[in-house]
Formats: C-alpha cells, sequence, structure tokens
C-alpha cells in the first residue's frame, strides 16, 4: 500500500471533512462498519467498491441524508453534525447523484432553485446560473422541463446545481455510468478544474481505468469495511479489483463450439411510436442474430433501448408481424405468451418489479414466464410442486444463495436474484434470449456467472441479444455490437473492430463513417472486474 | 329580480361548497397525496358546522367548527397514510365511511333544528346595483372565500417557493427527500389544509344554502369535488371554471324540474352524477395521446430510508 | 425521538393473522371510550352489542341473513382489489341486480308462471350487476377514466332508476301509493332453508362463492393473475398479463356477485322491489373485504362479524337507546385499524432518535 503523502496530497495539510469510525446499521445489516476516510482540499480520492459494498452509505452519512448509528463526522478538524443535506450544503458539501435528485415535469430553473437554500430571488439565480453553466462549459436552457432532456443534460443540471452552491467539497456517486466516452472526458475536465481552484472532491465509481487516470487517492470498501487507502495510479487495475473483490474473479471463456449458423432472430424495419410521451420514437430498426452468436447493443440509457426490449418482448405489439421474425416465425403480433411458445426467452433490465414481482415467492416468479412455455399449468391449475422444482433447480445450476427454499424475491441481493431471473430463462433452453443489461448492479462474482451462462447458451446454438450501457461487458461476451442512439440502431460491427472510441462516438450521434474516421486510439479492454 | 340574476346567484350558490372543497384536493394532490375522503369530510363540515352555529348562534364560529372537523377528519387519515404507509385509496374510503356514520351521530340531535342563514354583504350603492349588484356585491362570506382561495392557491403554487416546493414533492417524493425536503411534514400541511378546505364546503350547505342540517346532506359532492380536481388538470384557474359549470348543471336540472317538462324528476337528479361520469370520459380520453398530467407521485407510498 | 417505519425483508406471517384480531381489540376500546362519552355503561353496550344477538337462534339466524349479502359482494371486491382495480360501486350494482331481476317478478306478477321464474331471475339479478359495473370498467379500459369516481357515481343512478320504477310503471296498484312493488309471487321467492327464520338458500349460495373463490385464487393461474396485475403491473405485462382485460374481468365478477346478492336479497328476506333495500351493503362490503384480509375464507369470518354489528347496533338502539349510526362510525373506526394494522405485515415501527442541530451557525 502507498502513503497517500507520496502522492499529490500535503500531508502536512489538515483535512477538509473526516470521518471517524462511521457505522450504520440496519436492523441486523452492518451497511458501513467503522470508515475512517480523510479529504483533503485539490485532491480527488476515489471511493472503490462493489454493489453493496457501503458507498453510498457512507456518501449518503457526509450529506446528512442519513444518521450514522456510531462515530462522527469532522469538518477541518471540529466535530460535525448534520440534520439534513441543507445543512450539509450550508457547510459547503454538495453531491451530484447517481439516480438524479430532479423533477421531470419542472423546469431546468426551477430544479436548480429546489437546490440551493432559496435565500436569492428567482431572477437573480437564474442570472447566476447562466453564468455557472456559461464559465464551465456546460450550457443548459433554464426554461425546458427535465423530462425533454438527454440523460447527459440531466446530469449537466445536477453539476450546474451543486456548482452554483460554490461547495468545498463535492461528492459524485458514479457520474460516467449514464455518459458516452467523449461525454465522460468532458466531464474530467470539469473535475480537473475544480481540483485546480482548491476545491475536495469524492468520486464514486468502480470503473478503475477512470480511477487511475483521475484521481490521487483511492479508499476501496468491501462489505461495509474500509480494505485500504492507497495511490490509484501506483496500482494495476487487477490489484484494484482484487482488493474490491476480495478474491480473483475468474475470466469468463467462450465455449469452443461456438459457430454462426442461420438467423434465429430478425427485425426487420422496426419503426414504432413509444406509449409513454416521455419515450423514444424507434426509427427503422433492422438487425439479426445468428444461432450462437451474441449481439451487443450499446447506447447511453434512455436512447431506445426500453423500447426495443419491450417492442422484442411482446409487452408491446409491434406494428407489423414482420418486424419480429423468432426462428422463422412472424412475431411482431404476438403477445409475449406467444414469443415464448415460439422459444423466446427475456430479461428485463429492473429486476424488482418487472422480472419479478418484488413481493411473491420466488416459485410464484418461476411460474412469472414459466406458465406459458412449460408444465406448470394444467387446465388452467397450477402445479405447485412443478413451479418449485424450477426453483430448486435454479438455485443448483446457478448457485442462488437465499435464506430459505422459498422466499420473497424481494429478500435476495441484487446478485443473487438476477441469477435466479436469467436461470430461470435459461433452464428453459431458449433458442432466441433477449437480455437487457445483464449484470447492473450485481456484484462481480454474480456477474461472471451471468456472463458465462450467456456464453455457454449461445455456445448451444442460441441466439442471444445483450442490451447494455457497460462497453466492458459487451467487449467480453459479444460478437458483434450495434450503438442505439436517438431510436436508431447502427450497423452492427464486429468485437474485435469495436474500439471505445468509434463505439463512443456512435453512442453521441456520429455516422458510421464519422466513427470510422475518428478511430482507433484506444481498445476496448477488459479490466478484470 | 330578474330571472338570470336569480338564476347567477343559485349557480354560484350551488358551485360554492363544490369549489372549496375541490381546491382543497387540489392541493393535497399536488403534494402527491390522494385523499379520497372528501365526502366524509364535508358531511362532517356540515353536521360540526351546524352544531357550531346552532350553540353559538354564530355562522362564523359554525364555519369555524366545520374547518376543524375537516382537519380533524384528514389528521386521522394523514396519520395511516403519512405514518403508516397504508394504501391511500382504502384509507379514503375508510375516512368517507367514518365520517358519514359520526356526522349522523352528532348531527340527529340537530335534525329539524333551524338557525339564521349567514349574513348577505350589503354595500349600500353598490350592492342595489342592476343585474350585476346581487352578483357581485351581495354574497355571503363563504361565496368570497372560495374566489379568494383559488386566487391565493394559484398564487401559491406558481409565484412562491413553498408552492415550488410542494410542486416538487408531489413530481418526485424520491428527490425532493434527497436534497432534504421533509416530504412526509410539507404532505400532513397539505392533508390538514386539505381537510379544512373540505369541512368548510360542507359547513356552507347547513349554514348558507339551506338553514338547516340533514343527514348525508352533502349527497355525493365530494365526490364530485374530487372528479372537479381531475377536470381540472391540477390547475386553479380550471378548477374554477369547472366548479361554477357543475353549478350551473345541478340548478338548470332544478329549474327544468320545476318547469315540469314530462322527464321523470329522478332522471334530472341524476344528471350531475351522469354529468360526473361523462365529464371524466371525455377529459380521459382528449387526455390519452397527450399522458397523464396528474402529479407524478399521486398516490404512491413514500417511506423514507434514514 | 421518533417513530419511523422500517420495510421488512420479507412479510410476516404472524402479523397477518393476528392484524384483524388486534384491529378489532382496537375498536372495542375506541368504542367502549365513545359509550362512555354517550353516557352508557361500556360493558353492557358491549354485551348487548356482540354477546346477545350470539344467544339466541332467531338472532343467530339473522346474522346469517345479514352476512349473506355482504360476503357475496365482498368476495367480489376482494378480486377487484386484489388486482389494484377500485370497483367502490358495489351497492349501485346490488341495487341494479335487484331491479333486473325484479323485472321478471313483476311481470309475471299473479300469472301461473312455472318454477322457472327464479332461476331466470336470479341470471337476470346477476347479468344486471355485471353490465352495471362494466360501464365503469369499459370507461376506464377505452378512455383511461378514473374507475373510483365513475363507478361510485353510478350509485346514485341506480337508486335514482329503482325510485322511477318503484313510485312510477312497477307500483303495485293496490299499495295505497307507497313506492313498492306487490309482494312477489312464491315462485319468484328464495325459499327458506328451515321452517322458522328468515334464513335462506341464499346463504347457501354465499358458501359456494367462498369455496370457488378459494379455489380460484389458492389453485389457478386466473387467480395467480389477478395477484400478479395487483401486486406489480409491470412485471404482469412481462408474464403476457393484460391488465385491461382483468379490469373487465374483475369487475363483471365483483358486479355480477353484488347483483345477484341484490337479487337474493329482494327475492328472499325483503320480498319486494321498495327502496332502502340495502343498509349501504355495497359500503360495508369493502370493510368487510378489507377485514378479510381479501381472502374468502376471512372474508366469510368478517361478513358475519359485520353482520353481527348490525343486528347487536339493532338491538343497542332498542333496549339501549344507543343510536343507529353508531354502527356505521363502529365500522368505519374498525376499517382504520384494519388498515393501520396490515401496515406492520410490511413495516415494522422503530424509534429512532432524531439528530440533534448542527450545533455552530452556518459557516
Amino acid at each position: 500500500m502507498v502513503n497517500p503523502a507520496s502522492a499529490s496530497s500535503p500531508s502536512a495539510r489538515a483535512p477538509l471533512l473526516q470521518t471517524i469510525g462511521i457505522s450504520k446499521r440496519y436492523g441486523s445489516f452492518l451497511a458501513n462498519d467503522s470508515v475512517d476516510l480523510d479529504l483533503y482540499t485539490g485532491e480527488i480520492h476515489a471511493l472503490l467498491g462493489e454493489n453493496g459494498a457501503g458507498k453510498s452509505t457512507l456518501v449518503k452519512t457526509m450529506y446528512g441524508l442519513i444518521q450514522p448509528s456510531a462515530g462522527e463526522l469532522r469538518f477541518l478538524g471540529e466535530k460535525l453534525e448534520l440534520s439534513g443535506p441543507s445543512d450539509a450544503r450550508a457547510r459547503g458539501i454538495a453531491m451530484v447523484f447517481q439516480h438524479f435528485s430532479l423533477f421531470d415535469n419542472l423546469t431546468v430553473a426551477e430544479n436548480v432553485a429546489l437546490g440551493l437554500d432559496g435565500s436569492e430571488s428567482f431572477a437573480a439565480m437564474s442570472a447566476r446560473l447562466a453564468q455557472v453553466s456559461r464559465d464551465y462549459g456546460l450550457p443548459l436552457d433554464p426554461n425546458r422541463e427535465v423530462w425533454r432532456l438527454s440523460v447527459g443534460e440531466r446530469q449537466r443540471i445536477e453539476i450546474v446545481r451543486a456548482l452554483m452552491q460554490n461547495p468545498k467539497l463535492l461528492i459524485l456517486d458514479e457520474p460516467t455510468a449514464v455518459l458516452t466516452p467523449q461525454e465522460a472526458d468532458q466531464l474530467f475536465t470539469v473535475l480537473f478544474r475544480l481540483k485546480s481552484e482548491g476545491r475536495a472532491l469524492l468520486y464514486i465509481s468502480h470503473k478503475l481505468d477512470e480511477v487511475k487516470r483521475l484521481c490521487d487517492t483511492a479508499t476501496i470498501l468491501r462489505g461495509g469495511k474500509k480494505i485500504s487507502t492507497c495511490d490509484p495510479r501506483q496500482e494495476t487495475a487487477a490489484s484494484l479489483a482484487r482488493m474490491m473483490v476480495g478474491a480473483e474473479i475468474g475470466e469468463v471463456k467462450a465455449t469452443s463450439a461456438r459457430a454462426s449458423t442461420v438467423p434465429r432472430l430478425l427485425i426487420n424495419d422496426l419503426s414504432f411510436e413509444p406509449d409513454d410521451p416521455h419515450g423514444v420514437y424507434l426509427k427503422g430498426i433492422s438487425v439479426e442474430v445468428k444461432g450462437g452468436e451474441i449481439l451487443g447493443i450499446a447506447g447511453v440509457a434512455g436512447n431506445g433501448q426500453d423500447e426495443l426490449f419491450s417492442a422484442l418482448s411482446g409487452e408491446r405489439i409491434a406494428p407489423h408481424e414482420d418486424n419480429v421474425i423468432i426462428d422463422g416465425h412472424a412475431a411482431g403480433h404476438l403477445s409475449v405468451t406467444d414469443r415464448r411458445k415460439l422459444g423466446a426467452a427475456f430479461v428485463p433490465e429492473e429486476r424488482l418489479g418487472h422480472g419479478t414481482a418484488p413481493r411473491m415467492k420466488l416459485s410464484e416468479n418461476a411460474l412469472l414466464t414459466g406458465h406459458a412455455a412449460s408444465d406448470m399449468v394444467h387446465h388452467g391449475f397450477v402445479d405447485k410442486p412443478k413451479t418449485l422444482e424450477t426453483v430448486d433447480k435454479t438455485t443448483k445450476t446457478f448457485d442462488v444463495r437465499k435464506a430459505k427454499r422459498d422466499p420473497e424475491a424481494a429478500s435476495l441481493s441484487g446478485g443473487n436474484l438476477q441469477k435466479f431471473i436469467v436461470g430461470r430463462e435459461i433452464l428453459r433452453e431458449p433458442g432466441v434470449l433477449i437480455v437487457s443489461q445483464p449484470t447492473w448492479g450485481v456484484d462481480a462474482g454474480a456477474a461472471a456467472v451471468i456472463r458465462q451462462a450467456l456464453l455457454d447458451l449461445s455456445g448451444r446454438g442460441s441466439a442471444v441479444l445483450v442490451i447494455s450501457q457497460d462497453l466492458d461487458e459487451l467487449a467480453e461476451i459479444a460478437d458483434r455490437m450495434a450503438v442505439m442512439f436517438h431510436g436508431h440502431l447502427s450497423e452492427p460491427i464486429a468485437a474485435a473492430d469495436a474500439t471505445r472510441e468509434k463505439l463512443g462516438l456512435l453512442m453521441g450521434g456520429a455516422s458510421p463513417a464519422q466513427a470510422e474516421a475518428g478511430r482507433d486510439r484506444e481498445a476496448v479492454h477488459a479490466i478484470g472486474a | 329580480m330578474g330571472l338570470l340574476e336569480a338564476i347567477i346567484i343559485s349557480v354560484i350558490a350551488a358551485s360554492t361548497p363544490l369549489l372549496l372543497a375541490a381546491a382543497g384536493e387540489l392541493v393535497v394532490e399536488r403534494s402527491g397525496v390522494l385523499n379520497l375522503g372528501s365526502e366524509g369530510m364535508m358531511i362532517m363540515g356540515a353536521a360540526c358546522g351546524f352544531a357550531g352555529a346552532w350553540l353559538t348562534g354564530s355562522t362564523f364560529i359554525g364555519a369555524l367548527f366545520g374547518i376543524a372537523a375537516g382537519c380533524a377528519l384528514s389528521l386521522v387519515f394523514a396519520t395511516l397514510t403519512l405514518g403508516l404507509a397504508v394504501n391511500q385509496v382504502a384509507a379514503g374510503l375508510a375516512l368517507t365511511i367514518l365520517g358519514v356514520g359520526l356526522s349522523g351521530l352528532i348531527g340527529a340531535g340537530f335534525v329539524g333544528e333551524k338557525i339564521t342563514p349567514a349574513p348577505h354583504l350589503y354595500l349600500p350603492g353598490l350592492t342595489d346595483l342592476p343585474v350585476v349588484g346581487k352578483i357581485l356585491f351581495g354574497q355571503d362570506g363563504f361565496v368570497y372565500a372560495s374566489v379568494v382561495l383559488v386566487a391565493a392557491i394559484w398564487w401559491f403554487l406558481y409565484r412562491t417557493r413553498a408552492g415550488l416546493v410542494l410542486r416538487a414533492v408531489g413530481d418526485s417524493h424520491t428527490s425532493a427527500h434527497a436534497l432534504g425536503y421533509p416530504v412526509l411534514k410539507i404532505r400532513l400541511l397539505a392533508v390538514l389544509f386539505g381537510g379544512g378546505c373540505a369541512g368548510l364546503g360542507g359547513a356552507f350547505l347547513p349554514l348558507a344554502y339551506t338553514p338547516f342540517f340533514i343527514p348525508g346532506m352533502t349527497a355525493g359532492r365530494g365526490w364530485i369535488a374530487l372528479a372537479l380536481v381531475v377536470f381540472s388538470s391540477w390547475m386553479p384557474g380550471r378548477l374554477a371554471a369547472g366548479a361554477y359549470l357543475f353549478g350551473a348543471v345541478t340548478i338548470l336540472q332544478l329549474h327544468a324540474q320545476a318547469f315540469g317538462l314530462g322527464i321523470p324528476s329522478q332522471l334530472m337528479t341524476a344528471l350531475p352524477y351522469l354529468a360526473t361520469v361523462i365529464v371524466l370520459v371525455l377529459i380521459s380520453r382528449a387526455r390519452g395521446s397527450a399522458g397523464s398530467v396528474a402529479p407524478a407521485s399521486l398516490g404512491i407510498v413514500f417511506v423514507p430510508d434514514r | 425521538m421518533q417513530l419511523v417505519l422500517e420495510k421488512r425483508a420479507e412479510r410476516s406471517t404472524k402479523i397477518a393473522i393476528a392484524s384483524p384480531l388486534i384491529a378489532i381489540a382496537l375498536t372495542l376500546v375506541t368504542m367502549s371510550i365513545l359509550f362512555a362519552i354517550l353516557g352508557k355503561n361500556p360493558i353492557a353496550a358491549l354485551i348487548v352489542y356482540f354477546v346477545e344477538p350470539l344467544t339466541d337462534s332467531f338472532t343467530l339466524m339473522e346474522i346469517a341473513v345479514k352476512a349473506t349479502p355482504l360476503v357475496m359482494i365482498a368476495v367480489g371486491l376482494s378480486l377487484c382489489y386484489l388486482a389494484n382495480v377500485w370497483n367502490i360501486g358495489a351497492e349501485g350494482q346490488f341495487i341494479m341486480g335487484a331491479v333486473c331481476g325484479s323485472y321478471l317478478a313483476v311481470v309475471t306478477n299473479g300469472t301461473d308462471a312455472g318454477p322457472w321464474v327464479l332461476p331466470a331471475m336470479l341470471l337476470m339479478g346477476a347479468a344486471g350487476g355485471a353490465l352495471w359495473a362494466l360501464i365503469p370498467a369499459l370507461c376506464k379500459v377505452k378512455f383511461g377514466a378514473n374507475e373510483i369516481l365513475t363507478s361510485l357515481m353510478l350509485v346514485y343512478v341506480a337508486d335514482l332508476i329503482m325510485d322511477y320504477l318503484v313510485r312510477g310503471p312497477w307500483r303495485d296498484p293496490k299499495g295505497m301509493n307507497f313506492p313498492t312493488t306487490a309482494s312477489f309471487d312464491p315462485v319468484a321467492t328464495v325459499p327458506t332453508l328451515f321452517e322458522t327464520g328468515r334464513i335462506h338458500w341464499g346463504a347457501v349460495v354465499a358458501l359456494i362463492v367462498v369455496a370457488l373463490a378459494t379455489v380460484m385464487l389458492g389453485r389457478t393461474i386466473k387467480g395467480f393473475e389477478i395477484r400478479v396485475v395487483g401486486a406489480a403491473p409491470r412485471a404482469a405485462r412481462f408474464a403476457g398479463f393484460s391488465s385491461n382485460r382483468l379490469v373487465l374481468f374483475t369487475f363483471a365478477i365483483s358486479g355480477a356477485l353484488a347483483g345477484l346478492a341484490g337479487i337474493i336479497e329482494v327475492a328472499g328476506p325483503v320480498g319486494v322491489l321498495q327502496p332502502g333495500i340495502s343498509p349501504g351493503y355495497g359500503f360495508t362490503a369493502i370493510i368487510v373485504a378489507f377485514l378479510g384480509r381479501l381472502n374468502p375464507v376471512g372474508i366469510l369470518i368478517a361478513g358475519l362479524f359485520l353482520a353481527l354489528t348490525f343486528i347487536g347496533g339493532e338491538g343497542a338502539q332498542i333496549s339501549m337507546k344507543i343510536p343507529l349510526d353508531l354502527t356505521k362510525v363502529f365500522q368505519g373506526i374498525l376499517l382504520f385499524y384494519v388498515l393501520a394494522c396490515d401496515s406492520l405485515i410490511l413495516y415494522r415501527i422503530r424509534l429512532i432518535a432524531t439528530a440533534k442541530k448542527a450545533s455552530h451557525g452556518v459557516a
């Protein structure tokens, strides 16, 4: 481990904010276990950890949203008790949330006003908003309603709102998760400038290459405990990942027998109006997925991926029956159930409430998708033992850990529930599998199991379509990749040709030709975690 | 007094209780809470308002009793939905059932009693003006209160920071909570305000509309007020327009009955209820393509994590 | 210090069973206070309300008579509420069932129509209730109109339709101008179960309804569909279940059951169609549905309990001069406590210390 003092942070200076022995208990669960952390001005400090490691709990404590069960905060050496976020803001602590704290039906200016203490007039605030957004190169139209904006623009509101507080400490919770690589680069420019202005930054991420590029110090949390504080530039991505996970993560391997044969899933010129007025219009989407192949669809969230998923799953019926062809059968006009009967299976992005009914038992959640194409139902009556059998089989095959045989879905951890959902579909040996964000918010161990299962399924000749925002994940498992932008789907490119930069340009709306011109600086590489 | 003038005055009188209750409910729903207990709070406002006026001889104190009764019932609702995260629809129904029962109990002793109806404004000269005189300057305090209330709500929602916070809480309680706004406290205040308004609207009936109390005298006005909020698209100006429109339907059917057009009186009496159904269908259909304009968090239970 | 809710990892089965009992206990305590305020001896009043009706075979049968419509309506409503569909117009569907079924009784009155009349009346009653319920259901499915408000508005309309009929075309010419139809003929009457007492075959129908609903909810894919659509609508759509179809289905079933209850009530204990055939059964059934935890067997027990309060309330009015409205107050309070206790199935209440205000001023 490297002493942070040897890096850029001046050890002689007193820390701006310290957490001393912070613990947070929820019932019997310890989300933070006696965490010590020192944040200095003029420094970007990374907070690393897997999902559930306690990062969000810790920063919410620093922002006054959560009261710690034990331990204290110190601000410039003095004990600090925060009664709420407004208290934190008054001290100069600002936060950019991962799940934005925005109001969709209010304007940009109103959203900003709500994040400030309201001591200035609305007009004065609007003028300052224009000023700050110009200063930092973060353009915003103050009179637009938030729901009209892209994800990147929404994040800009959050950042500008934080900057207008002129913060001493800025906390950013996974800010690049929703950005294209180019947008992330622009964000880094802003962050470096904030650092040079003498502010302290706390940067939460699990993208290790970013942390190595950006941060001066890194603190790693695992299971609520601090594992280490180190200089990320002195570490390798692999050594950081090891500290986060606590074990080596096996690499996923493609099965050798993968050979592309006939197309099993065809999407033909699918144009589709959204049913939600805030949704995205799908425009002329055409692509094919062959048996034994994994096609990855990259793109920033909110560019039509959700709409594409529901058109493919049959949750919405496509305009023409041959918009979607499953194993040679026109399926565009078919319901979810009928598509499942054709051998298709689906895994949606949202685990709780979409992929499962949270407050129902796993056996009932097995029935949720299993009733269509299995022997769980006879003459309208449910065969309960059969549904339990599916739970047991999934548990065994995919190592689903749970407290009892048939618990409620909501009581499982994210990773285990995701393994159950993916396992439930794969056990039916679908000819076509459509998965959205297969490992979103899942621990590294479960993610490896799920990715391996997808590779194995395609190895057995199924067509797999993976929609993911995680370029590293796609690089690891996809044979070809296409990018969604504003409801368009780009021409797929072979994974070997899909550089991070080329994909990034496509994700930002460049045409394939433009992406080709500005390509090849950096090949997509897996990060080991 | 001309016929038109009389009709307009009676339309305003029929609209005022709807407007009072609906204006309160609009604020409640803007904060993201659906309180279906309007009918119960109104009938309690009527019973307690009458009791207050009968005991003290003062319409004003009666009105205060009505407000207090509405607030008290809405506090019960708030305890359940905000404090115990109970389903708002079920709790609202419970509130109506409780309110109807309690009002019968309280009002039983007052059935058959009479009070002096609420005094009307009289400004020499102005009130005597032809046609508009009595309409503008000869109403009772409830009518003026309802107009001021709607204007004040508009100003509050769109011109004050507190109104912005209230709209924000109704749009996304999670975001509001993340920014440190006390979501449940704000909603509690909104629910209490709505309860007071419904109580006042109910009190209008025995204090000004008819100078006596009969059980069940609200006759579904609380439900119609709820429908008016939907009709208004949660905007105060449209709410007032809707309330007067409904008042007009009520009065027209009364006049039609009086003329005896050979239409069964029951059909005419059913008109306001049928009109409510039809208006709900039309307004929902018109919005079909544009999506809902209801506050995004409306009716969703919020439990903050700490 | 502050009370906060904390989500449980799993629903607590213990509290799910205990919750209605706790709610009843709390209601009895509250009622005692109310009795005391009214100047009555709480113990004596509670005995009149809840014990005396159980000590006499006549009142026991009356409880079953009152419980019959309550249980039938509440089973239908529970299907709606499980599916997160809010039919609160059962009172109107009850009346329309009574009206539609009574049509046959009125036109065959005094003729020598055969024993087909009663079955046909029951069918028409169920159909009338179902069709009346389908109005708000269609308004919701086709236009997105809020079913709570439309179903409730139609209660008033149904009431006025019945009022018109019994004062107008269907009025008994020999009825001295009272708003009522002629007494139904024996072939148009639901027979009683025993020689004495008013308990009739409708009670058996109610038991069959409970049994069928138990099987449907617990064993069939349709029951599963109802529960999923209510508990997780998006997951239900993902499962291939159409929420629109289910709105129509649950409204139709609950309307049919309410309509059936309505025609059984007029063709059974009442014997004529007249205003006031329902002391608010359609609304009380909402309480029954929740008190029974939306479970058919629970509803059977809850229906008997609420019927007991009706009978006890009547007894208390006669023997202790306690106003009849107190029964409604009692029912409202009970529903509140039931809802509050149900919250504890999903949440645990915890006392936490609130943070003291920061000791320093704003930096």
